[in-house]
């Protein structure tokens, strides 16, 4: 079975010094920076961490990188017999202003995760870290990293201070397809503007929940802005931003295109149709409806069998139990497709 | 997206047939030229030569049509879609055989930063649907423009015509400038409890911050399908915030925001309450309780499933059919005809519902 989401956070911004020139060390330990202004996962959320992981994280022993490799070994690899887990970092680079710093600590990261993860276990696959907000740096470090056999692909905050679809975009893109790395738009992202198109919220409730929408206007931007025109070798994978709002999505960018496709003349099919090539969904959070019928209806309006990718989200709380990690209303076939088929045919395993 | 190839008439001949009664909830008024002048004091006239409507920038997106109007939809003497009576009444009130007429006149008034001059319009444009329009035709209800980010302002509006039984709810535009949750629009909820009017949201405007939570997209195209994440996020605001527990009798309108995504924005609220029901501390039951309780939605842009079975599949997880009202949208470019809008396979009951008796109920219109 393969996982696609499991996080493998930086415990503390010293786990990164042996991989950073030592001027940016000086300068992290004379300015007190902590690492990139974010708050996606606040530690003691109840989403943050399932109450059964939670303790875990508290030990001594999470404090080291090691420890970590070895709460993921034993809670997600070993007990669901995970064959390839996909680690994404949430570490923010992307919201760092400074971009000298940004390309030298997305460099850090990602050395980080081949000396201290992949070369720890051949069951890890990683996600490249890039500075996203200066796409031109983000495509040096794609290229960095081009032809090593353990990223899968670039891991980009869902949380953009442009969307996706923007030309500036290009070059990064440019260089992921090149690299034949997948993309991951994955929860949250500090980019300093408000997380809504109606400003900032309250609550971190709103921000959470709000999330689902950020995802929709990246699909909207990627699809309607041509990337897939430019880049047809770009595949995208939605993590942690729940799926059911899939077919509705579909129905109204494809209504919104019959009547406006002037607007996008390189956009040549329905939007659906680029949705379902381009875009896939990790499992959770299912968002699922309580009747398991329109769940299954929902699965079926979405071609949603073939889309979803089996995660654990490890060690977020989205699953009920850490017992039991499926869905009832998904049949051993489904199980099959997600766990194994889906992420093998789009990660090319 | 039905942009009619039948003459009028030729739905009046089917809505005889079918006797199919219509409320229509979405049909836009628009100023003329001068003519806000004419309902303005000499005091703010003479400011608004001076000056315009100063509002917030960066939200351009240059429409599809000339005033995203069908191109049949100007008035034989040149003045702008929807800013003559006559012509509304002869292309789609007699034409279609409304029963009502809602007015939802965008103006940009609650975008206005001179807040002052946010109130001098919308009591012009409240007076100018008044005197131009419902006192002329019965059928035509009008609905009440606020400055609508000063609370006191908008409350001193509410009581100016909140009584006045020609206006059936208060308007706002979807893009406001905080989440309408935010304690600054309580003192509008309790106002509008206190008249008994809904706050209809409409499709719509700029509140400051980008389009999306992603920044600013580049296209028409996103700005018009994108209106539907700024719609949800106003839903969960508004559940969030408790504002349902502190006017329990608020009702809010959707309206040109589809209502596709809500079932699924539904799920995903009650999920992640399950989990962070803590910090929303007047909340005390599940948001989709709250929404099925005190929101209407509008139909028009009406969604198109891929295959036509699908569309019943969703009116079952939304499970809100007795809250979906029929709109057009005249004289917008993506009408919905009222004798086409809705699949054939919404039965019999429920069309008859969402054409006009959720809205008649709602706004308490006589049969």
């Amino acid at each position: 079975m393969i996982d696609c989401d499991i996080h493998n956070e930086v415990p503390t911004l010293s786990a990164l010094y042996p991989y950073l020139p030592a001027h940016w060390v000086d300068y992290c330990e004379e300015s007190a920076f902590v690492g990139p202004d974010a708050d996606d996962y606040p530690e003691p959320m109840a989403t943050s961490y399932h109450p059964d992981y939670r303790p875990l994280f508290m030990d001594e022993a999470a404090r080291e990188t090691q420890g970590r490799v070895a709460l993921v070994q034993e809670h997600v690899l070993d007990k669901w017999n995970v064959t390839t887990g996909i680690l994404n970092p949430s570490y923010r680079v992307p919201s760092i202003q400074s971009m000298d710093l940004a390309e030298s600590m997305a460099t850090a990261i990602n050395t980080w995760q081949a000396e201290e993860w992949l070369s720890k276990d051949a069951r890890f696959k990683a996600s490249l870290v890039v500075p996203s907000q200066h796409p031109v740096l983000a495509a040096t470090e794609v290229k960095r990293w081009q032809g090593h056999p353990g990223f899968v692909q670039v891991a980009l905050p869902v949380r953009s201070r442009m969307p996706y679809g923007n030309r500036n975009f290009d070059p990064m893109f440019a260089a992921i397809e090149e690299a034949d790395l997948r993309v991951a738009l994955s929860f949250g992202g500090a980019p300093g503007n408000p997380p809504s198109g109606v400003g900032w919220p309250n609550t971190y409730f709103e921000i959470y929940a709000g999330m689902a929408q950020v995802f929709q206007s990246q699909v909207m931007s990627m699809v309607y802005e041509g990337v897939f025109d430019r880049f047809p070798g770009i595949f995208v994978a939605l993590l942690e931003g729940g799926f059911t709002w899939v077919p509705s999505l579909m129905w109204r960018m494809n209504k919104e295109w019959k009547g406006l496709r002037h607007n996008v003349p390189w956009v040549k099919e329905l939007p659906s149709e680029y949705i379902r090539r381009h875009f896939r969904w990790s499992m959770l959070p299912l968002d699922a409806s309580p009747d398991p019928d329109q769940n299954r209806e929902i699965l079926d309006q979405m071609g949603g069998e073939d889309l979803l990718l089996f995660a654990t989200d490890f060690p977020h709380w989205h699953f009920d139990s850490t017992r039991e990690i499926w869905p009832p209303f998904m049949g051993e076939e489904t199980r099959h497709k997600l766990g194994v088929s889906n992420p093998q045919t789009f990660y090319n395993l | 997206m039905a942009i009619p190839t039948v003459a009028p008439a030729g739905a009046l001949h089917m809505s005889a047939r079918t006797k199919t009664r219509i409320i229509d909830s979405d049909v836009h008024a628009y100023l003329n030229k001068g003519t806000l002048a004419r309902f303005l004091s000499p005091f703010w006239r003479r400011f608004y030569a001076d000056h315009g409507q100063h509002s917030y920038d960066g939200g351009h997106y240059p429409r599809a049509m000339p005033q995203a109007s069908r191109h049949d939809a100007w008035p034989p003497d040149g003045s702008p879609p929807g800013s003559s009576l006559a012509f509304t009444q002869e292309q789609l009130i007699d034409a279609y055989d409304l029963d009502y007429a809602i007015l939802t006149p965008l103006t940009g008034a609650g975008e206005i930063l001179n807040l002052d001059f946010g109130l001098a319009a919308s009591q012009a444009i409240n007076d100018w649907q008044l005197e131009d329009w419902t006192s002329k035709d019965s059928r035509v209800k009008g609905s009440l423009i606020v400055p609508y980010e000063s609370g006191e302002l908008t409350v001193a509006e509410i009581q100016r015509w909140g009584h006045h039984p020609d206006f059936v709810q208060v308007l706002l535009i979807a893009r406001t400038r905080e989440p309408l949750g935010q304690r600054k629009y309580w003192p509008m909820y309790e106002a509008a409890v206190e008249y008994d009017l809904p706050i209809a949201v409409h499709f719509g405007g700029n509140g400051g911050s980008p389009l999306t939570g992603a920044g600013w997209p580049s296209f028409y195209i996103e700005d018009h399908a994108g209106m539907a994440q700024s719609f949800q996020a106003q839903v969960t605001s508004l559940v969030s915030q408790g504002v349902f527990e502190l006017f329990p009798d608020l009702k809010f309108v959707l309206i040109e925001g589809g209502f596709g995504w809500m079932a699924p924005l539904m799920w995903r609220l009650d999920a992640t309450y399950k989990k962070l029901h803590r910090e929303l501390t007047r909340v005390k039951e599940l948001p989709s309780h709250y929404i099925r309780k005190h929101f209407w939605i509008s139909t028009q842009p009406i969604e198109e499933p891929l295959e036509d079975h699908q569309f019943m599949e969703m009116m079952g997880h939304l499970d809100m059919a007795d809250r979906l009202l029929f709109a057009t949208d005249y004289p917008h470019w993506d009408f919905d005809a009222p004798d086409r809008a809705l699949p054939t396979s919404v039965p019999t009951e429920i069309r008859k519902g969402i054409m006009a008796e959720n809205a008649r109920q709602l706004y308490r219109l006589p049969a």
